[in-house]
């Protein structure tokens, strides 16, 4: 493994220039009035009820996903680069989407494996011939970053179905505003509040065309035993629209109505956060309670808009992943300005040996698995651990690939001894409407809490922390107030 | 607004407002202990909040210890204190975006401090405090609402939540008082007992000072049933209630362009009753037979305003 990139200290002992307030603060603050102002932190989410449901390990079904006070900085023109960078891959996969359930133009022109795609459980038939409206189908997009470098970023997944997390980047922004507001006016933080409204203007934009004014947005959710159900109603509620159950929606002559108490009301645009297998169980599973029955027969009817699309997860899949630059070169004509990480795909029988003589050194990943659930971490596992994986890697290559352990970059991160570096990662959220793509400043940073530990998924003790990405310095010197 | 939204805003003011009579019912026990029979008194209290057959189940005897426990807590009683409060949160939850923050802080940080309460805390030496607290929840959640509402279709199925709880729970407390059997040796109605239990009615309904202010005599039981059934001014009082019922039926129908039902002519009718009817001719007739087609028909009322409204 390379040395290990500290965000705030360079290897000199020196702070690095977007962390200086930040390491001021932390050297003029008492620890003691650190731990009460976490305390405090705590107490507020607990209060809102943002609570991260796990219903499956026993203990508290409403645990709080651990929130760091120390904030995660990302200067201007790092956010620049990173910004530029998402919003190509963005566009590279929405084209790419177009194109599989249409005129299959990449797999044609021999850039992509037939079979990946075709073959792909994500892969919906259904969708064949389907356009949706301005030709987006991953309109809420959550891009994976890791750093390990100064000027080193990689995209580590793309996520194009329902990635949540959004809802705790902006509740970490408005406690950590309540909390240290000082630390605001002083330190030229980009804002970040405006998301809901960009998810509004983002969700109506690929609206179907209904001929009497203003379209009508609603969030799906699968209820409240769901773990992002907090992330539903906060932003049904920032947005101002109805979050509704599948129970709440009815299919008529192909048209979408919700059952309000005067009756049955037209609706346009499902942004929703139910899986596909559960979205309608006459096209689907049809043993889901969750869905709509007939939603697919209005959605391809063209009647009402989801998002994300159906049958968009093709494009997320940690094989198809390794294919994303090739697709930025083949629909942008442009060169990948976030790079992949390298990835063996194990169906190869060249990368599968190589695979296995480097298990110690290597991350292996289920193609479909998620939330750091079916990995292994070589260098953390043991040999036993390392000699049980490569069993089920030798009876089923096709459904793993591997990566080297990558030296995620760390933040200095408020633990029991005090402010100490943890490893971190970055979830941006891209917004693609038939209008454009919009992008709030930053994202969802997550941190691995135990120390040495890489994995930061909030359902294996990852935390969360605010981040910040600082205004280009001539903006703001000049004003006395920042604004977050 | 979703009908689910409207049936979840519903059942979550009436959690709330049942959490809070049912701490009032067990108060006004607790202070008529010892005046008769103690079991009589709990049983008694045990029909009226609805759940003396569900007790008697399980149970034996009624002792003062078990009745306010499994009132407070018991985990078989789906009407607790602590089950309403649950029920409460549930719905809330379910239909988090319709609540205003302060009404979400006054319920979920109920239920935060609930999570902490043990048997203890409902026994005899903790009771009282504990059914402090339970009542000062439901003040909150109704300061919470009424306050910071939008006066919108929301509002009005949250009212209607709370009134039709509140008639419910004024007839039935009225009619403990029909099943509490006077001992033989007592000097009988009118007797002293009779008087205490009278006023430990009004107690139940934070109305002794209420009685004192409009009736200005002693406690007559002709005098507690007017109050508590046919007087506009007493805020529990069924005329109350259901003035408050009907208003927000109209409400709704009005942002609905006019469109009304069976619901609101079956409230028009109760409602109508309660304001000209003339408390001699309620004993004439029996008062434990009108209240006790009163609580049927308000029973009758939430499966129309249900059918009506919320599916």
């Amino acid at each position: 493994m390379r040395e290990i990139f500290d965000e705030m200290n360079g290897a000199d002992g020196e702070v690095r220039a977007a962390y200086a307030q930040i390491a001021a603060w932390l050297e003029q603050t008492p620890a003691a009035t650190l731990r009460a102002k976490r305390e405090e932190a705590e107490r507020l989410f607990r209060r809102i009820g943002i609570t991260f449901a796990v219903y499956t390990e026993g203990g508290d079904p409403e645990r709080l996903i651990p929130f760091d006070i120390i904030p995660r900085v990302i200067d201007a023109a790092e956010w620049a680069h990173l910004e530029r960078g998402l919003i190509q891959r963005v566009n590279a996969l929405n084209k790419f989407l177009a194109d599989v359930y249409g005129p299959r133009e990449i797999i044609r022109a021999g850039k992509i494996p037939e079979d990946l795609v075709l073959k792909n459980p994500a892969y919906c038939a259904l969708m064949e011939g389907v356009s949706p409206p301005g030709g987006v189908y991953t309109h809420v997009a959550g891009i994976d970053l890791v750093r390990t470098g100064p000027n080193d970023f990689y995209v580590l997944e793309d996520n194009c179905r329902t990635p949540s997390g959004v809802s705790y980047m902006l509740e970490d922004r408005s406690v950590m505003m309540r909390l240290f507001p000082d630390l605001f006016a002083k330190a030229g933080v980009e804002p970040i509040a405006r998301y809901p409204e960009h998810l509004l203007r983002t969700l109506r934009s690929v609206a179907p065309p209904n001929g009497n004014g203003e379209p009508t947005v609603v969030v799906l959710t699968p209820g409240q035993y769901n773990s992002a159900y907090y992330e539903h109603t906060f932003l049904a509620d920032e947005m101002g629209v109805e979050l509704v159950e599948g129970v709440d929606l009815i299919v008529k002559d192909a048209c979408v109505f919700m059952r309000t108490t005067d009756g049955l009301k037209p609706v346009h645009v499902i942004y929703r956060r139910i899986d596909d297998d559960f979205l309608d169980p006459k096209a689907f599973n049809p043993d889901s309670m969750l869905g709509v029955p007939g939603l697919m027969e209005a959605y391809r009817a063209g009647n009402v808009a989801l998002a994300n699309a159906v049958g968009a997860g093709v494009a997320d899949d940690k094989a198809v992943y390794m294919h994303v630059p090739e697709m930025i070169r083949f629909y942008l004509g442009e060169e990948p300005i976030l790079n992949n990480v390298p990835t063996w795909d194990c169906a190869n029988d060249g990368a599968l040996a190589y695979v296995l003589d480097h298990l110690e050194e290597l991350v292996v990943k289920e193609t479909r698995g998620s939330g750091g659930y079916g990995m292994l971490v070589g260098p953390h596992a043991s040999k036993k651990q390392r000699a049980d994986f490569a069993k089920k890697l030798r009876a089923l290559p096709a459904n793993y690939i591997a990566q080297p352990t990558l030296a995620l970059s760390t933040c200095p991160t408020f633990v029991e001894t005090g402010a100490a570096p943890r490893h971190i990662d970055l979830r941006p959220f891209v917004l693609s409407g038939a209008d454009g793509v919009r992008i709030v400043p930053g994202g969802l940073t997550r941190v691995a809490l135990r120390e040495g530990s890489l994995v930061v998924n909030s359902s294996q003790g990852g935390g969360t922390k605010d981040t910040w990405v600082l205004r280009p310095q001539t903006q703001w010197q000049s004003q006395s107030q920042g604004q977050g | 607004m979703l009908a689910r939204a409207a049936d979840s805003m519903f059942w979550l003011a009436r959690y709330m407002e049942r959490m809070g009579n049912l701490a009032r019912l067990i108060e006004a026990a607790q202070l008529m202990a010892g005046l008769s029979s103690e079991a009589e008194e709990w049983r008694s209290v045990l029909i009226a909040a609805g759940c003396d057959e569900p007790y008697f189940a399980t149970r034996e005897n009624v002792t003062p210890e078990s009745a306010a426990l499994y009132l407070c807590c018991a985990p078989d009683n789906p009407s607790s204190i602590l089950n309403c409060l649950d029920k409460a949160r549930i719905n809330a939850r379910a239909m988090r975006t319709a609540l205003t923050r302060d009404m979400w802080d006054a319920v979920n940080e109920a239920w935060l401090h609930a999570r902490g309460l043990t048997p203890k805390d409902f026994a005899p030496a903790m009771l009282p405090d504990t059914l402090d607290w339970v009542r000062t929840v439901t003040t909150r959640f109704s300061g919470a609402y009424q306050t910071t509402m939008l006066r919108n279709e929301i509002y009005w199925f949250t009212r209607l939540g709370v009134f039709l709880e509140r008639a419910d729970n004024t007839a039935r407390i009225l009619d403990v008082k029909y099943h509490v059997l006077l001992p033989q040796e007592s000097s009988g109605v009118g007797g002293m007992l009779d008087y205490y239990q009278w006023t430990s009615v009004l107690r139940a309904v934070s109305a002794v000072r209420a009685y004192q202010w409009v009736y200005r005599e002693e406690v007559k039981p002709w005098n507690v049933a007017e109050l508590l059934m046919l007087r506009p001014e007493m805020p529990r009082s069924l005329r109350r209630c259901y003035d408050e019922i009907t208003a927000s039926l109209d409400e709704i129908s009005r942002i609905h362009g006019g469109r009304r039902g069976e619901c609101h002519r079956a409230a028009g009718s109760i409602a109508a009753e309660l304001r000209y009817g003339r408390i001699a001719d309620i004993f004439q007739a029996g008062l434990h037979e009108r209240l006790t087609d009163i609580i049927d028909r308000t029973a009758d009322l939430g499966g129309e305003i249900s059918a009506f409204y919320m599916r």
